[in-house]
């Protein structure tokens, strides 16, 4: 038995059945990351005014991964191309620049998480808190990279302040009333950057998993069928501009506002 | 582009191997793969109603024992008991159920009830066996997706059913888990719930994405859509549902995973106190965040458990009336109309939270609203028994007590969708009244009919007549015993989710105030405990049947044994792997019966005009 329209339109609607089930598909996306969106919205509208974090995250960084996924949109694109045009080696090397872009993107996402992971709020005995990041501790003191603030709100908007003066900071133990790292319990702005942008890269893995795939073992159809072929690139590149897409919104709700 | 000749659907199955199709599976497959990693519609759809059935008898007997907790709060449990003392240990110390156990009971009801029984019972079994078979095609659009869409559900289920026997036992925060409610409660039960969810989630979305790419695009020649059956449609609409509602709830699900296991505040206010200490937590987040996201999914929910119900009742009322459905395009309209709005109505359930007085105002109007296609609904169904020549079998007798029932459960809705007289209701045995109604005499009556009506497609043999009846009358009597005597407790101001049925909640106030619980109406909860009781032995001729008719009961005639007109009634009995013998051809709408000048009383939809081409005709 052979299911209807897999691999070519049904006349009325035009479309093959896997497309149809990646649009649908894609729709809950939108309703998925619509809710969290949302969730960033009145939580942002909800939160005391002047406590909202901005300025926290490198606007470098995030245009390099932004243009890198707009790359990785163009040569997704272009690998379905060189299917529809039957140039299989074409294809071969868009898709494997697709795979580079999506790795590059990831080990930046990783950095950036590391660099939030070692960034420290330590409230000390005296009133002040260090903030910076984490170069050395043992069992007596702790040493940081950073700066005192007197008031916890000179830490919420580093956009304001300009030339911030950071140094080698050694707090002994004994100073330390509490110490937190930027981890998405320090507030409600790190945990939705992590849980929106982790969630975000869950997803370029997923789409690089198939992508990879399809560029590996699963390119064996392309010698017995490859129109069939052809919609599976289609189909997986549909997803994977979903998934920049998302990161188009990631980038200005996060990193710019 | 590539200019493709194909014929229309291309199927190749039948050139070879398959010259006895209607004796089923030919090919020797093994057990495992026929059965447990089967891709076949119709096994899956047997595999879905199988489980959601046990899980059904599973939640049932929970709210049994929660019954027995509240007419007799504090004596031990009889006859299982000692099995819950063995099993789960502190929190059934000598077979007493405690408040915490008897919280999660009621937790883990309602989840099992709506999530594992009924949604899967009645989009995916009955979707599954029945949609392709009525749109002609011959199988689902993505048989794989369909068995992992099975499987997710399993594995949901199985990561539930754990959750009991861990330490502190399942979750304790109502299906509807409130937040802080939920992140506060310091046990695991919590967490496998919201795995469990994910999982759910997870298989009604591949679901929901199969249906409606194989309703859209795997329709028979003919097959217009103005030409689908209205359980089609039904199952349509209700796919949208699923497809479109439940991923808020996933990522309502994804932030409470992040609350309990990172600490994270995304539904914990500033200054949260638990046991009257300050919580340590980051704080900024908002309660009514959850609540918005899970009555998004909530509401929809809703008619993801009638929809369905309302499509079978609709095909067996057509069928057994012998005569076309009363507005056809309205029900369809009305279905399309009701997918759309239930969308808009969520926050009805959120009247008490403090949304403001404008916000209140427009959800109630919506809420009215949705009433009108809902009551047009019924209605068309109503008008349909007028002047049919009604056969009076038992899956009838199920569609027809489907529709008071329903009735009942959708007009006490209306006091709660206004916001002043739910302020009064809220929370009260009332809603608990209301929403049964809905859900067991309403859509469980009309997955009863739809279990009867089409056993003799699965198996080839009838249930039995006679023990249906008696299924029948049992849960119909039985069931208005049950649910009616909450509307009163309600309206006398009984709330919800009292471990000991407001024993202290009455005992605690002056005798003779006016708030407290009348002798009468805690008397309840004993009768309640008995007609429950007995509706559960009315069940028994139901499991009996169903079990003892797949190789006793009486042979079908012809593949079409209640002699109706679509399409899933033309194929073989039972319909072997690709379901036709041949490609069918549609030429006609769905409810042809008594046409006037045609020889028989029903016209099947793939019948041509003029019977040209005999070859076509597969029902005899």
């Amino acid at each position: 038995m052979e299911i209807p329209y897999a691999v070519y339109p049904r006349p009325d609607t035009g479309i093959y059945n896997a497309k149809v089930g990646i649009w649908l598909f894609l729709a809950s996306e939108v309703m998925l990351f619509g809710a969290l969106f949302s969730a960033y919205v009145l939580l942002r509208v909800g939160a005391p005014p002047g406590e909202w974090p901005h300025g926290w995250l490198n606007v470098t960084l995030g245009t390099i991964n932004t243009l890198v996924l707009a790359t990785s949109a163009i040569t997704t694109l272009m690998a379905w191309v060189s299917c529809k045009t039957r140039q299989f080696g074409k294809f071969k090397f868009f898709h494997a620049c697709t795979l580079l872009l999506a790795l590059t993107f990831l080990c930046i996402k990783a950095y950036e998480y590391h660099d939030k992971w070692i960034h420290y709020e330590i409230r000390l005995a005296d009133g002040r808190i260090a903030d910076g990041h984490l170069r050395a501790s043992d069992a007596d003191s702790v040493t940081i990279e950073g700066r005192y603030v007197t008031d916890e709100k000179d830490l919420y908007d580093l956009r304001a302040q300009k030339n911030i003066q950071t140094g080698e900071i050694k707090i002994p133990r004994a100073q330390i009333k509490q110490m937190e790292n930027y981890g998405p319990w320090h507030n409600t702005y790190l945990a939705l950057y992590f849980t929106l942008t982790g969630l975000h890269a869950l997803h370029i893995l997923g789409g690089s998993i198939v992508i990879g795939y399809l560029w590996g073992p699963g390119r064996k159809l392309w010698k017995t069928d490859p129109e069939h072929f052809t919609n599976r690139i289609e189909v997986s590149g549909l997803f994977w501009h979903f998934v920049d897409l998302v990161w188009i919104f990631l980038f200005p709700v996060l990193y710019l506002t | 582009m590539e200019t493709i000749v194909h014929t229309f659907p291309p199927y190749r199955e039948h050139e070879a191997t398959h010259e006895h199709e209607t004796h089923g599976h030919h090919e020797d497959i093994g057990f495992a793969r026929k059965y447990i990693f089967s891709t076949d519609h119709k096994i899956i759809g047997i595999q879905y109603g199988f489980t959601a059935l046990c899980f059904m008898l599973f939640g049932f007997f929970l709210m049994l024992m929660m019954r027995w907790q509240m007419a007799h709060p504090g004596s031990p449990v009889p006859v299982v008991g000692p099995l819950l003392a063995g099993v789960l240990g502190q929190p059934a110390a000598n077979g007493v159920m405690s408040p915490e156990l008897y919280n999660s009971f009621g937790a883990m009801h309602g989840t099992i009830m709506v999530f594992l029984a009924i949604v899967p019972l009645a989009f995916a079994a009955f979707g599954n066996y029945v949609v392709p078979l009525m749109i002609g095609a011959p199988d689902m659009a993505f048989p794989r997706v369909n068995m992992a869409s099975y499987q997710a559900y399993v594995l949901g289920g199985i990561v539930m059913l754990v959750s009991f026997f861990i330490p502190g036992g399942a979750a304790q925060a109502g299906w509807t888990s409130y937040s802080p409610l939920a992140t506060s409660i310091p046990t695991d039960g919590q967490l496998f719930w919201i795995i469990g969810m994910v999982l759910l989630i997870s298989s009604s979305l591949l679901g929901a994405v199969n249906f409606i790419a194989t309703i859209i695009q795997l329709r028979a020649p003919g097959m217009t859509w103005m030409r689908l059956p209205f359980f089609v449609w039904a199952q349509f609409v209700t796919a949208f549902l699923l497809l479109l509602a439940f991923p808020p709830l996933e990522a309502a699900a994804v932030m409470q995973l992040m609350d309990n296991v990172l600490h994270t505040s995304f539904f914990l206010p500033t200054g949260l106190a638990v046991g009257g200490q300050l919580a340590h937590v980051s704080g900024g987040g908002s309660p009514l965040l959850w609540q918005h996201l899970f009555w998004f999914l909530g509401h929809p929910e809703v008619y993801v458990l009638i929809l369905p119900g309302m499509g079978i009742v609709c095909e067996i009322i057509a069928n057994n009336t012998r005569k076309p459905i009363w507005g056809y395009k309205s029900l369809v309209y009305s279905v399309l109309a009701i997918g759309f709005l239930s969308f808009i109505v969520w926050a009805h359930h959120m009247y008490l939270t403090g949304m403001g007085t404008k916000i209140s105002a427009f959800f109630q109007a919506t809420t009215m609203i949705i009433s009108i296609p809902s009551v047009i609904i019924l209605t068309c169904l109503f008008i349909s028994l007028w002047g049919g020549s009604i056969r009076f079998n038992t899956p009838m007798l199920f569609a027809l007590a489907f529709l008071p029932m329903f009735g009942i459960g959708g007009l006490t809705g209306l006091p709660l969708g206004f916001n002043a007289s739910d302020v009064y209701l809220h929370d009260t045995y009332y809603v608990i009244a209301h929403f049964h109604y809905v859900v067991a005499p309403g859509t469980i009556f009309a997955l009863f009919a739809g279990i009867y009506y089409w056993f003799p497609k699965m198996t080839g043999r009838m249930m039995n007549e006679f023990w249906g009846r008696v299924h029948f009358w049992g849960s119909l009597v039985f069931m208005n015993l049950v649910f009616m005597p909450m509307f009163a407790q309600g309206i006398k101001g009984m709330l919800r989710r009292m471990a000991d049925g407001g024993a202290n909640y009455s005992a605690a106030r002056a005798t003779g105030a006016i708030d407290t619980l009348p002798g009468s109406i805690m008397g309840l909860h004993t009768w309640i405990l008995w007609a429950a009781m007995a509706l559960g032995i009315a069940q028994i001729p139901f499991i009996l049947n169903l079990f003892w008719s797949i190789n006793h009961g009486e042979r079908v005639k012809n593949d079409n044994p209640w002699e109706a007109t679509t399409l899933d009634w033309q194929a073989p009995t039972p319909p072997p792997h690709g379901n036709f013998a041949e490609p069918p051809q549609i030429y006609r709408g769905p409810y042809e019966y008594s046409v006037p000048g045609h020889a028989a009383d029903f016209t099947p939809q793939n019948e041509p005009a003029r019977p040209a081409t005999p070859a076509l005709s597969t029902a005899h």
